[in-house]
């Protein structure tokens, strides 16, 4: 991983971390390794639960003394029950996902509320090799080649605000990243990440 | 002969219950007694005794989970996992292994001698379950002092009975470890055990169980088991080992054991009549089958919450499929039970919770450090 990659991580981490309550309950969609999820435990003391679906990656997080389900997301929140957790939270894995919406959907059923943090497309570098280079966008947060790439989606942050609007669901919080920077202006146009609070009140 | 990392020389004992008017009810309706549990312990119990772990057998184990009998090369059957340092930590632990009842490795099965008849009990001995076997290994841990088990940890009809304690005494678990295992026996299960049972009672040596003073129906023991051992392996993992290799040069155009596959079974057969009675084989088999926890809630909400799960399951474990390990999950999280689950990419079939050493010491040995650190 990149040295940027890694400041990136730890500011996204450091930022859902500040958005979570302590003593809450939360569901981690795509731990990987558990980091996050550690540093939950250890900062806000949370009752911790991940899914991954990568084996090698599941004894680390064994390792760490964290509870991670050996699943796919697409399939597997379908059995918990309605608000099992006060926070469900899709950082960087919401992109790999092939039903995009029925998981959103589904995470907004089971947890209070909803962490959601993504790689912003049309950051301008994108947008930049897209219309002069007449290329398939490689960026910090996107670093991956057209042929290689695990990810299925590729939203902006305004598509997510949009598709929030349309489907109902309220934006507690959102934050814009930038390396180890918070992005203020024009986040769509300098933003790499984009994290979002969201919940859905029935 | 016993390695650094062995619990080393071990002693079977023995502990007896349900006597007289105190016999145990049972499932069916009828009562037992007096009961014999054979079980060996490794490590030593803390002073508050919360470092306790019940490791349960599978269908053909026994109460010799660790460690070497004296003058006795094999080590016992989950050796790679329990000892010093290993991931059930007899420095850290105190372990529990006992032969479940209906078996024939000490505890009290169909072999035992009725009391009332002074002859063995054969087939008046009662059916037993799942559910009857964890009756007696709770009276056990009991007699020990044991208040709470910081876990029940087993494979194969073992997880059955790891899952079974959580369902019967949720308050004396602190952690349940269910491998390679299943919340109800499927058909496909059911067929196996049926096909094994009619192998043993098609041989004129059974008599209708009645064979103690003769010879046990070894025929038909020995061909249910070599049925068992195929369910045990996988299409890969026999490949590997035997692929179409011939033991000796050519084929002897006759029924003799030409291919290696035919001569292992044939042995692993012939080597099971030597310790298994044959009665035990039916009523174990039974119980496994009668197993059905899917139709029960055996997670009743809220009263569950602080009991820890690491499930596994197996890849190509084509008996106890992953699904089943799945369907475990499912009724955990339908009840917001923390898990932790993994499904290792074993090619070794069924086997794997034997033979799968380094992942699954890796997962149990942290899940327990966990479990440990945060007792109450």
């Amino acid at each position: 991983m990149k040295t940027e990659n890694k400041i990136r991580q730890r500011l996204d981490y450091k930022v859902i971390c500040d958005l979570v309550a302590p003593k809450s309950s939360v569901l981690d969609l795509g731990c990987g390794d558990g980091e996050l999820l550690h540093l939950l435990s250890k900062e806000k003391h949370v009752r911790g639960q991940g899914i991954e679906i990568n084996e090698k990656e599941i004894y680390k997080c064994v390792e760490k003394g964290l509870n991670v389900l050996h699943g796919d997301i697409d399939t597997e929140l379908a059995e918990y029950k309605d608000k099992a957790f006060d926070y469900v939270i899709l950082n960087q894995s919401l992109q790999q996902v092939i039903y995009l919406e029925q998981v959103l959907l589904n995470a907004l059923r089971v947890g209070k509320k909803v962490i959601v943090g993504f790689p912003n497309f049309t950051y301008y570098k994108s947008r930049l090799q897209l219309f002069f280079l007449g290329r398939t966008p490689v960026t910090e947060a996107l670093p991956y080649k057209w042929y290689q790439t695990p990810n299925l989606h590729f939203l902006s942050l305004t598509d997510f605000i949009v598709f929030c609007k349309e489907e109902k669901v309220e934006i507690i919080d959102r934050l814009f990243l930038k390396d180890d920077k918070i992005i203020k202006i024009l986040p769509n146009l300098f933003a790499l990440n984009g994290i979002f609070l969201i919940e859905r009140r029935i | 002969m016993a390695k650094d990392n062995s619990v080393g020389i071990v002693k079977l004992k023995y502990y007896t219950f349900a006597q007289g008017a105190d016999a145990l009810g049972l499932d069916s309706g009828q009562k037992l007694g007096s009961i014999k549990v054979a079980y060996e312990t490794y490590g030593s119990l803390n002073a508050d005794k919360s470092n306790a772990i019940l490791i349960t057998h599978a269908f053909s184990g026994d109460a010799h989970a660790a460690g070497y009998y004296a003058g006795e090369k094999r080590p016992g059957w989950w050796d790679d996992m329990i000892g010093p340092a290993k991931a059930i930590d007899t420095v850290k632990y105190f372990v529990i292994c006992s032969n479940v009842i209906g078996g024939c490795a000490g505890s009290t099965g169909p072999a035992s001698i009725n009391p009332k008849t002074d002859r063995p009990y054969g087939l008046e001995f009662p059916l037993i379950t799942i559910a009857d076997m964890v009756r007696v290994e709770k009276s056990l841990i009991e007699s020990l002092g044991i208040k709470k088990l910081l876990s029940v940890c087993g494979g194969s009809m073992g997880g059955m009975q790891v899952l079974q304690w959580v369902a019967s005494y949720s308050e004396m678990v602190a952690s349940a470890i269910p491998i390679a295992t299943t919340l109800k026996h499927s058909p496909q299960q059911i067929a196996f055990d049926e096909v094994g049972r009619q192998a043993v009672m098609a041989d004129s040596d059974w008599k209708k169980g009645d064979y103690y003073e003769h010879t046990q129906p070894e025929r038909g023991l020995a061909i249910a088991r070599m049925i068992g051992h195929i369910t045990y392996m996988s299409d890969e993992s026999m490949e590997k080992k035997f692929s179409r290799r011939l033991k000796d040069a050519e084929y002897s155009f006759s029924f003799a054991s030409d291919f290696e596959v035919e001569g292992y079974l044939r042995y692993r057969g012939d080597s099971f009549v030597k310790r298994f009675d044959a009665n035990s084989y039916l009523y174990i088999t039974r119980a496994m089958d009668y197993f059905d926890l899917s139709e029960v809630n055996i997670f009743p909400g809220d009263r569950m919450m602080n009991i820890k799960f690491l499930v596994i399951a197996f890849a190509s474990d084509w008996l106890y499929p992953v699904y089943q390990s799945k369907n475990i999950i499912r009724t955990l999280k339908h009840n917001n039970i923390d898990v932790t689950s993994c499904e290792i990419k074993s090619t070794y079939g069924h086997d794997a919770f034997l033979l799968e050493v380094r992942e699954q010491s890796r997962l149990i040995s942290h899940f327990l450090k966990g479990v440990y650190e945060n007792r109450k």
